[in-house]
């Protein structure tokens, strides 16, 4: 799936009654180093069914999707910690900063290519 | 004459009795009442997910251990049901039915200690929490005949569990089943019809159905609200379809239903384990499996009924000996996501009680 038709389609799935997908259940990105994949579990409890969608997002500077926070509110704090640990920037999201690691943290560690910074001292004994 | 006053911003956190962890509350009071509350997490973030880029599969359940401490056999058990979708091995039944009794045998535990620290925060020191504490002793020892240690377990392993029940558990389990019950009357006699209780949680913090489901909530929260959805009825994994049990519901969504959900759903986890015990057969308790081992590429995703909630792991294969990425998905965070609408409005030591009555892990939100 394109990143433009995020939107419509999550709000198609959520309102639609033949799909009803009223819960979200996951978020997660994965970085294949050519594109991310951003993940979306859905889940329908009155269906009792499940589903999972894909976007695609190329290039490794920016890779920006809208945020599905105004349809599903579960997405808070799920995609504040991609965004933290994967560099995904989500538009339209209320609060978007880094959550699990601190504030003036250089990187995202969960991408393929990250590199941890050398240690700012040594040990008697190296290491 | 009204009198003006300025809005103070209060810390409550990281290092605070009743926090559960290292969770720091950044609220905004006015006087008592709460205007605006910001959760800032991640003082326990561990980097769980990176690390088990570069374990073997099997290395990883040790990893998941660590995530919610408190209920250790539940995350072993979501972790190892992705590792087997993946590779597509089956446990034989005899594994599957010793995981269904430790992982409800954990849920019990992990119930016990959610209401006993709920209790203390709402200022019944220490007698609720030590009753909890000393039944969760006993169950702990189970835990230790079945794999030697009591909190970080790493019972199971992908195809069944470690190694079959001692001769000496099914004795131990028995007298558990048997005299849990009357700890369970016990406490209740302490507590349930409290009046203290009673009127320092109904009508507090209310979650509509409705909220919650949009809110990507799970586990005894989201059936305090009334909305029934168990994981273990909807999607079955291991036996859950061979036991019947039922799935308390809440009416309001207050912090008092959130609390005796709880309670009926450690006599539910006991009815389950009493009929594994009867239905269980000597046999294998582990599917031949290597070690080290390559899945086919690809991903999976087996979301569980965890003591808090939906918990899955994401997992994406490349074909090699480990997960390409690891994803969990922890209900203790995704469960706090509506905490400041529970807690706007509301005294200070609401916000105690409220969040105590959600039930996270500081272990499994950081991770």
């Amino acid at each position: 799936m394109t990143p433009e038709a995020l939107l419509d389609v999550c709000l198609f799935l959520h309102d639609d009654r033949a799909h009803a997908y009223d819960m979200l259940s996951s978020v997660t990105a994965v970085d294949y180093v050519e594109f991310f994949d951003v993940v979306y579990h859905l889940t329908s409890i009155s269906r009792n069914a499940s589903t999972v969608l894909k976007v695609r997002l190329y290039g490794r500077d920016a890779p920006t999707v809208a945020s599905v926070t105004s349809v599903w509110a579960g997405a808070d704090l799920q995609e504040r910690e991609i965004y933290d640990l994967l560099g995904v920037t989500f538009t339209g999201h209320p609060n978007l900063k880094r959550m699990l690691t601190w504030e003036g943290f250089q990187g995202h560690p969960l991408r393929r290519d990250y590199l941890e910074p050398p240690l700012p001292y040594t040990w008697p004994h190296g290491g | 004459m009204t009198m003006h006053t300025q809005p103070v911003i209060v810390n409550i956190g990281p290092h605070h009795p009743s926090t559960h962890g290292v969770f720091r509350m950044r609220l905004t009071m006015d006087g008592e009442n709460i205007l605006d509350v910001e959760p800032v997490i991640g003082y326990l973030h561990r980097g769980s997910e990176k690390l088990a880029e570069e374990r073997q599969y099997t290395q990883v359940i040790t990893l998941t251990d660590r995530m919610d401490y408190v209920a250790s056999m539940t995350n072993n058990q979501a972790y190892v049901l992705s590792c087997e979708q993946l590779t597509g091995i089956t446990p034989p039944d005899r594994g599957m039915y010793l995981r269904v009794i430790a992982a409800e045998l954990q849920r019990v535990v992990s119930h016990l200690v959610a209401t006993g620290f709920f209790l203390q925060d709402l200022g019944a020191f220490a007698t609720p929490l030590m009753y909890a504490m000393r039944e969760r002793e006993r169950v702990l020892d189970l835990f230790e005949m079945l794999c030697g240690a009591r909190i970080t377990v790493s019972y199971m392993r992908i195809g069944g569990v470690f190694q079959d029940a001692p001769g000496e558990f099914w004795p131990a389990l028995r007298r558990i089943l048997d005299e849990f019950p009357s700890f369970i009357d016990e406490l209740e006699d302490l507590i349930s019809e409290n009046e203290i209780v009673l009127s320092r949680t109904r009508g507090v913090s209310v979650i509509s159905g409705a909220d919650a489901v949009n809110a990507s909530i799970t586990g005894p929260v989201l059936r305090a609200s009334g909305v029934s959805w168990d994981l273990r009825k909807a999607a079955p994994y291991d036996v859950y379809d061979r036991v019947s049990f039922d799935v308390p519901l809440g009416e309001h969504g207050d912090n008092y239903d959130r609390y005796i959900i709880r309670i009926r759903e450690i006599r539910e986890s006991l009815k389950i384990v009493e009929q594994c015990v009867a239905q269980i057969k000597p046999g294998l308790v582990r599917a031949t499996t290597a070690m080290l081992f390559r899945p086919p590429v690809g991903e999976s995703y087996v979301p569980i009924e965890a003591p808090k909630g939906e918990l899955g792991f994401y997992l994406v294969s490349d074909g090699s000996i480990a997960p390409y990425r690891m994803h969990a998905r922890a209900p203790s965070l995704i469960n706090l996501t509506l905490l400041k609408q529970m807690l706007v409005g509301w005294k200070l030591s609401d916000a105690i009680v409220s969040f105590g009555s959600i039930d996270v892990n500081m272990g499994e939100v950081d991770r």
